[in-house]
């Protein structure tokens, strides 16, 4: 049989036109992947270097669009530690709240989205209904949606409000997380598309420097969260399933929803018993970082993010370094994808939650 | 439909026109009508998906243009027309150009054969059933066409796909259509909604005793059809449009359209041959005691017409939340299901139909 070359992308609608899969098919067997990315460069890394801290603040919640806050808490605890400055508890509980939710938000788009590329319609719009409830609550907050902002050096923007709206959400989600399941987790035609599909062994998945869900889905317990400052004193269990295929790895993002309700009620409790905001802002126009060099990690919905600063003590960073998860998962799909059929191709690309802008940065 | 024929002669007669003439054009008639209803069905039913998924999706659906949404599909089919059709780099534009026009024959066909009421069929062969069988899978000749001559990778993949998914399951919805024509001890498809008339409406329907057949049909039609589940040849997430790709403007409505024409004749075929087609769920027609005696003759044909619509519409109904269910199969698991366990189920069914009728000798109602 002649072997056929297939550009998968990047004007393909399940790529968003920003990844392209060079394929070599043989029938619909894919004999090797080749991911093509570069797509949504913004120069992320070299912008930082001619911008000043606070100046860069606002731009680093588009590295992942769907996970903002993530990114902006990264900054900002990076030079917090740098620059040795506590957080009060409130402003912890802050971050804490709001990064959970933007953890669920994320996972809940990404139930729609794979399920919408296994090809089932409804679920697309459910997981966004529920995502509205908690997008919205993020613009009362912060006033934006999705590009929040809303963090700063030494604590938030403003305090927090609206607290019975997140108990609103917290009270719906488990209910319609549960319907999610219903519809979705005992589809047969579900679990013929995912089950044994991808797999993604220990080995491999250490070998590609995967981390996060899709690590966590394949038995290793491996989470950030545990030894992060901000979840002292939170009871959470890390969500470890030992099935290392498609299924596991959605099985694990709906327990992740549900483990995120438990760490917020939590935190809700501490933002209630703490009542006295005390920041210690900085001032942003003189921020500099002293001479040295300075590394951070949080567990990102898609994986272990990480900062890298080089300062030489001047306003601006010498280098600016961003480690994130998605970028892992892309090269991860030359060898999942080989010996795989087309149509689990997207099922499978799908299943390992990548971002483009988060990849290309 | 003869009285439709007498009434076109006598009309011709009264304007001093041989009846030659009218032998000959008389066909042009029922052509039209056809293609006229066809447009109003396509247009109505596009709107009635998009509406269902919308409710079922927690939408509005098209609520726009026109009352209620209702001149959506019309405004989508007028824009499409505006269209520019382009013809991609070495496409064979013969082939190209044919698909999306022998597309709709199968379906026209298929239409003049099923029997709206006891008296309107358009074409009455003795051997309407097997006409439909040959005439159902058509539309394939049109998909491998336009998937060949896109010159597209993409397309030819659902083409392929399609070719495949139709061989393998057009085999046992022939057998429960063979078992359906057993009961019915007829290949015509008025006589076969006739066997399934007895005093008590909705028992004497063949989907009771040949509920596994029923069962077998509906899901080989969905295939068939290239619905979810089994979308795969035009599977958006995956292929694009698969066979559809590279078509623009009014061709590629006319694909579009095409698809709800084919769910629309397959859904009345299925109506005819498990739901009793024009027949009442009742038993016995209301019209005689609805409408006084002088026109009530005329009104049992409409309701006639207007009980197999009603089951089309169901039918199509369950379809669509289907649509709204379920994702989609892989290819493999699509073949291997079809081929292991449609087909030998439907085979076992055609047998126990045959003994069935063998034992209740025809009349078990």
């Amino acid at each position: 049989m002649n072997k056929l070359k297939l550009n998968l992308g990047p004007q393909h609608p399940s790529t968003h036109g920003v990844l392209r899969l060079i394929l070599e098919l043989e029938g619909e067997k894919i004999l090797s992947c080749e991911p093509d990315i570069g797509y949504l460069h913004r120069g992320m890394e070299k912008m930082a270097e001619k911008l000043s801290y606070i100046q860069y603040l606002p731009l680093v919640d588009r590295i992942d669009y769907l996970a903002g806050f993530f990114y902006s808490e990264l900054l900002c605890r990076t030079v917090e530690k740098a620059l040795n400055i506590e957080l009060s508890k409130r402003v912890k509980a802050i971050r804490l709240i709001l990064l959970e939710l933007n953890r669920m938000a994320s996972h809940l788009l990404w139930i729609g989205a794979f399920l919408m590329d296994l090809g089932a319609v409804s679920p697309f719009f459910y997981a966004f209904r529920e995502r509205e409830l908690i997008l919205q609550y993020f613009e009362k907050v912060s006033g934006q949606r999705m590009m929040n902002n809303y963090f700063v050096f030494g604590g938030v923007r403003r305090d927090i409000e609206f607290l019975e709206d997140i108990e609103e959400i917290l009270k719906i989600l488990p209910e319609k997380v549960n319907d999610y399941e219903k519809l979705i987790t005992e589809n047969p035609i579900f679990i013929q598309r995912t089950k044994n599909k991808g797999i993604l062994d220990k080995n491999t998945a250490f070998n590609f420097g995967i981390t996060g869900v899709n690590l966590r889905a394949s038995g290793v317990e491996l989470d950030f969260r545990s030894g992060d400052y901000l979840y002292e004193g939170i009871e959470f269990k890390p969500v470890v399933l030992d099935g290392c295929d498609s299924y596991t790895r959605y099985r694990a993002r709906v327990q992740e929803i549900r483990e995120s309700i438990k760490i917020i009620s939590q935190a809700l409790e501490i933002l209630k018993s703490e009542k006295d905001l005390n920041q210690n802002l900085l001032n942003p126009f003189t921020l500099s970082l002293p001479e040295g060099e300075y590394i951070q990690e949080i567990e990102a919905p898609r994986g272990l993010a990480s900062v890298y600063i080089k300062s030489t003590g001047e306003k601006t960073p010498y280098r600016f370094k961003w480690r994130t998860g998605s970028y892992y998962s892309v090269n991860l799909l030359r060898k999942l994808l080989k010996g795989a059929y087309l149509n689990d191709a997207i099922a499978i690309s799908g299943s390992l939650d990548i971002i483009l802008p988060e990849v290309d940065k | 439909m003869n009285y439709l024929y007498f009434l076109y002669i006598e009309f011709l007669a009264k304007h001093n026109i041989p009846q030659l003439f009218g032998d000959l054009t008389f066909y042009i008639i029922p052509c039209c009508i056809i293609f006229a209803a066809l447009l109003v069905v396509v247009l109505a039913l596009v709107l009635f998906e998009r509406k269902l998924l919308g409710w079922f999706t927690q939408r509005k659906g098209p609520n726009r243009v026109g009352f209620w949404g209702i001149l959506q599909t019309l405004a989508d089919a007028f824009k499409l027309l505006c269209k520019e059709n382009i013809t991609p780099k070495g496409a064979d534009r013969f082939l190209f150009n044919l698909a999306p026009v022998i597309i709709f024959v199968p379906v026209m066909i298929a239409l003049g054969l099923i029997p709206y009421s006891s008296e309107f069929t358009f074409m009455n062969f003795q051997t309407n059933l097997l006409i439909f069988i040959v005439i159902g899978a058509m539309p394939v000749l049109s998909i491998l066409f336009a998937g060949w001559a896109s010159n597209n990778k993409y397309s030819l993949f659902g083409a392929m796909r399609s070719v495949a998914q139709i061989l393998a399951y057009e085999l046992p919805i022939a057998f429960c259509i063979l078992s359906v024509a057993v009961l019915g001890s007829s290949l015509n498809l008025t006589q076969i909604v006739y066997a399934q008339s007895s005093r008590l409406g909705v028992l004497g329907w063949f989907a009771l005793p040949c509920f596994i057949g029923f069962v077998i049909t509906f899901i080989c039609m969905i295939a068939e059809l290239n619905r979810c589940p089994f979308d795969l040849p035009e599977a958006e997430s995956e292929l694009i449009c698969g066979y559809n790709t590279e078509y623009s403007g009014m061709r590629f409505a006319i694909f579009y359209l095409s698809e709800y024409a084919m769910l629309f004749a397959n859904s009345l075929l299925l109506a005819v041959l498990f739901l009793g087609g024009f027949l009442s769920p009742l038993g016995k027609f209301l019209s005689p005691i609805i409408f006084p005696p002088e026109i009530s003759g005329v009104m049992v044909y409409f309701e006639q017409a207007f009980w197999l619509f009603a089951k089309t519409f169901l039918i199509i109904f369950v379809i669509i939340w289907i649509r709204a269910t379920f994702p989609r199969m892989a290819q493999f698991d699509l073949l291997k299901f079809s081929w292991a366990v449609l087909l030998p189920v439907s085979i076992l069914n055609f047998f126990l139909m045959v003994i069935f009728k063998y034992l209740t000798g025809g009349g078990y109602v």
